[in-house]
């Protein structure tokens, strides 16, 4: 039998099973924690930080997606202190790579444009590192536009653990770390990409996307598909 | 003593530059430049990126026409996907490239141009803005407003929205047209008619005022060259380019606009970071010609449609059959314009226009893609060159402001002859060099300065830089 347990968040009185992690609890209870890495049907990993709560009696943050809850946890999940973290935050995923909401093929179909907007980021004060990043555009239905890429890996997961094809993974370290398909090859090139676009649906920003879309005309589905596909896959004992 | 006059900003144009003007030791004109001042850099920017955002970048480079960016760029695509757009799709974009030039004229006719013709050149320039417009001519005013707000609606509605609208995507349009908007742009075309007829029976009562500016605002002899459809009359979208000398004899014919580098070859000047293009059969800087407004109705047999015909038999009953005046600029951007109103309302008449099937889909099948459309202030060329994964390598804009180049700078001299007078700058002469420009409409890209409030300051400059005579207002 599964063990309940009662915590607080934001001061609010809400209860979840052990095991359950405060991201997954406060979304049962309808209270947001922002996130950009996170997604329902995959493993969280705790890339983005922007879900950092505080926790009475520990003086340090932690990510909310990575945490899982005991009895009598105290979570703040929203104060001045954790917005001015996750502004920060938000601008530094802006300013590593080059964003250009204005001819982005997911410009209004953002999740980084929308955090940006929830978290009323209104401008940078951060100087821009305005790298040279390379676009792949070699796969015959998605490119990749690495400028736009956030490093949240949900593609590399939903690559692995859905498609179970683990076509992407990560190659470099800091600000040379870069999303790559087989071993650094062209995408187009790749042996084990099964063409399943997944890793374009789940991508928040528009770093990847279907060949031909132009701008603002983004494919990203809004049902969340990825449980369903979960549930599927272990009715048929795969 | 060789002096400089220097007219810096030149203002109620669209974007910066200045002007210059040489005398020598007598005070005599000896040369003049009109300088484009600000840098861009689109050619380059657009190295790397995928091509189906090119219409999208493009549009970019100009708030007031990038409609007429994003038509160019969009059919460079098209020839890169080796696709064409359904028929629908097509009129559809000549709906709204159509109304990008309504709204465009009108802001050069009614905004910028009007308050000299209406004031003249020698008013004082506090009064002679559209500001002042509206206080002597209200009804001239509210035309010109309402004329550019019912293009920018056709824009929104068809495009999504005004400035850098994203409806006019590669293969065609995003969008088919509702039932919805065709007649709500339908019931604007009564009173957008009504508009441009006043402001043309206006001018022409108006025009005998301006002997004198028709004779000296760029008055000389050059070829001319626009898009004319099967018939040879005027055509926004498509066609071919047929070229003009001043007499009216073609200098070239049915060119098939995918082969107009073959004609039009481009040079660089030191002191501008706008090119000149030249009419290669005849060289630099002998080939020169105009394109726009006046060069569409000089090139076309006709416009093509019933009251811009009529209007068309009367310019050229007026001023020749081949104008060659820079002051028609303005008669023939009215005759473009009230054509462009007639014509949208017969392409939302037509039996398919509500068609579903606006745009077709393709990958990248060909390496380079020329796109060609008439623009606001003349003919547009976009040409790309990509790699096989659809990535752009190279791209080149020839753009109609380029065009005109030399034949601007030719009229800025011409005026400058014609009104400046030893080394004393008076307002009025000064004006008439900057209105010469503005005939031309040209858009130097990115910023508007459509009241004319800018600081104007004119400075003659002995050979060692010392400051002779300033102006400033």
């Amino acid at each position: 039998m599964t063990t309940v347990f009662t915590l607080q968040i934001d001061g609010r009185d809400v209860a979840g099973s052990e095991g359950q992690t405060v991201m997954e609890v406060a979304e049962e209870n309808g209270i947001d924690i922002p996130g950009l890495c996170h997604l329902e049907g995959i493993h969280d990993r705790g890339a983005c930080r922007l879900c950092m709560v505080e926790i009475a009696g520990t003086p340090k943050l932690a990510a909310a997606c990575m945490t899982t809850i005991v009895e009598g946890m105290d979570v703040t999940a929203h104060s001045e202190r954790l917005l001015e973290y996750r502004r920060a935050i938000t601008e530094m995923m802006f300013v590593e790579r080059n964003h250009v909401c204005a001819v982005c093929v997911a410009n209004n179909h953002c999740e980084l444009q929308d955090m940006a907007a929830d978290l009323e980021l209104t401008h940078f004060d951060l100087p821009r590192i305005s790298p040279k990043v390379d676009i792949d555009a070699s796969h015959r239905l998605f490119a990749i536009d690495h400028n736009r890429c956030i490093l949240c890996l949900r593609c590399v997961r939903v690559c692995d653990e859905i498609e179970g094809a683990h076509t992407w993974d990560v190659m470099n370290r800091g600000l040379d770390t870069r999303v790559q398909t087989d071993m650094g090859i062209p995408w187009g090139d790749s042996t084990t990409c099964t063409s399943c676009g997944k890793c374009v649906q789940v991508c928040p920003t528009g770093a990847l996307f279907e060949k031909g879309r132009a701008v603002a005309s983004g494919s990203k589905r809004q049902r969340p598909f990825l449980p369903w596909l979960k549930v599927v896959k272990e009715e048929r004992g795969q | 003593m060789r002096r400089t006059i220097v007219i810096d900003p030149v203002t109620r144009i669209e974007g910066h530059s200045k002007i210059t003007i040489q005398l020598d030791d007598r005070g005599e004109v000896v040369d003049a430049h009109f300088h484009v001042t600000q840098f861009r850099g689109f050619e380059r920017i657009t190295q790397g990126r995928p091509v189906h955002e090119m219409p999208a970048l493009m549009a970019r480079i100009c708030g007031i026409c990038p409609v007429s960016h994003l038509i160019a760029s969009a059919k460079a695509v098209d020839d890169i996907l080796a696709v064409e757009p359904p028929p629908t799709g097509a009129d559809l974009r000549r709906i709204i490239n159509l109304a990008q030039i309504v709204q465009s004229n009108a802001l050069s006719f009614f905004h910028l141009s009007a308050p000299d013709l209406l004031f003249g050149f020698d008013a004082d320039p506090a009064k002679r803005n559209i500001i002042g417009l509206a206080r002597e001519n209200p009804q001239l005013a509210r035309d010109g407003i309402g004329l550019r707000k019912w293009g920018q609606l056709i824009i929104e509605w068809l495009g999504g929205k005004r400035i850098h609208p994203t409806g006019i995507v590669p293969g065609g349009v995003a969008e088919p047209l509702t039932a919805d908007v065709r007649d709500r742009i339908l019931a604007g075309v009564p009173e957008a008619i009504a508009a441009v007829e006043r402001a043309i029976a206006w001018y022409k009562t108006d025009m005998l005022r301006w002997e004198e500016e028709a004779s000296t605002f760029g008055n000389f002899r050059s070829a001319f060259m626009g898009l004319v459809d099967r018939d040879g009359n005027v055509d926004h979208y498509d066609g071919w380019l047929r070229v003009i000398d001043a007499d009216g004899k073609y200098l070239a014919d049915r060119i098939d606009p995918h082969n107009f580098n073959d004609y039009i070859g481009e040079a660089v000047e030191p002191w501008s970071y706008l090119k000149s293009t030249y009419w290669k059969p005849m060289g630099y800087p002998d080939g020169i010609y105009r394109v726009g407004p006046l060069a569409r109705v000089n090139v076309a047999e006709r416009m093509g449609t019933p009251r811009a015909d009529e209007e068309l038999e009367r310019f050229r009953w007026r001023v020749g059959r081949v104008a060659g005046s820079s002051f028609h600029y303005h008669y023939a951007r009215l005759i473009d314009t009230l054509h462009c109103i007639e014509k949208i309302e017969l392409l939302l008449r037509g039996p398919d226009i509500l068609s579903t099937h606006v745009r077709s889909r393709a990958e990248v099948n060909r390496n380079e893609g020329i796109g060609v459309s008439e623009a606001p202030r003349g003919t547009l060329m976009h040409h790309y060159k990509v790699d096989d994964d659809g990535i752009v390598l190279w791209a080149n804009l020839v753009i109609a402001t380029g065009h005109n180049n030399m034949a601007m700078n030719r009229a800025v001299l011409q005026v400058a002859r014609h009104y400046v007078k030893g080394d004393q700058l008076v307002e009025p002469m000064l004006n008439r060099v900057e209105a010469v420009i503005r005939c031309y409409d040209p858009c130097l890209s990115c910023s508007t300065h459509a009241l004319g409030e800018m600081a104007l300051q004119i400075q003659l400059l002995a050979p060692d830089g010392a400051v002779l005579d300033e102006l400033a207002r």
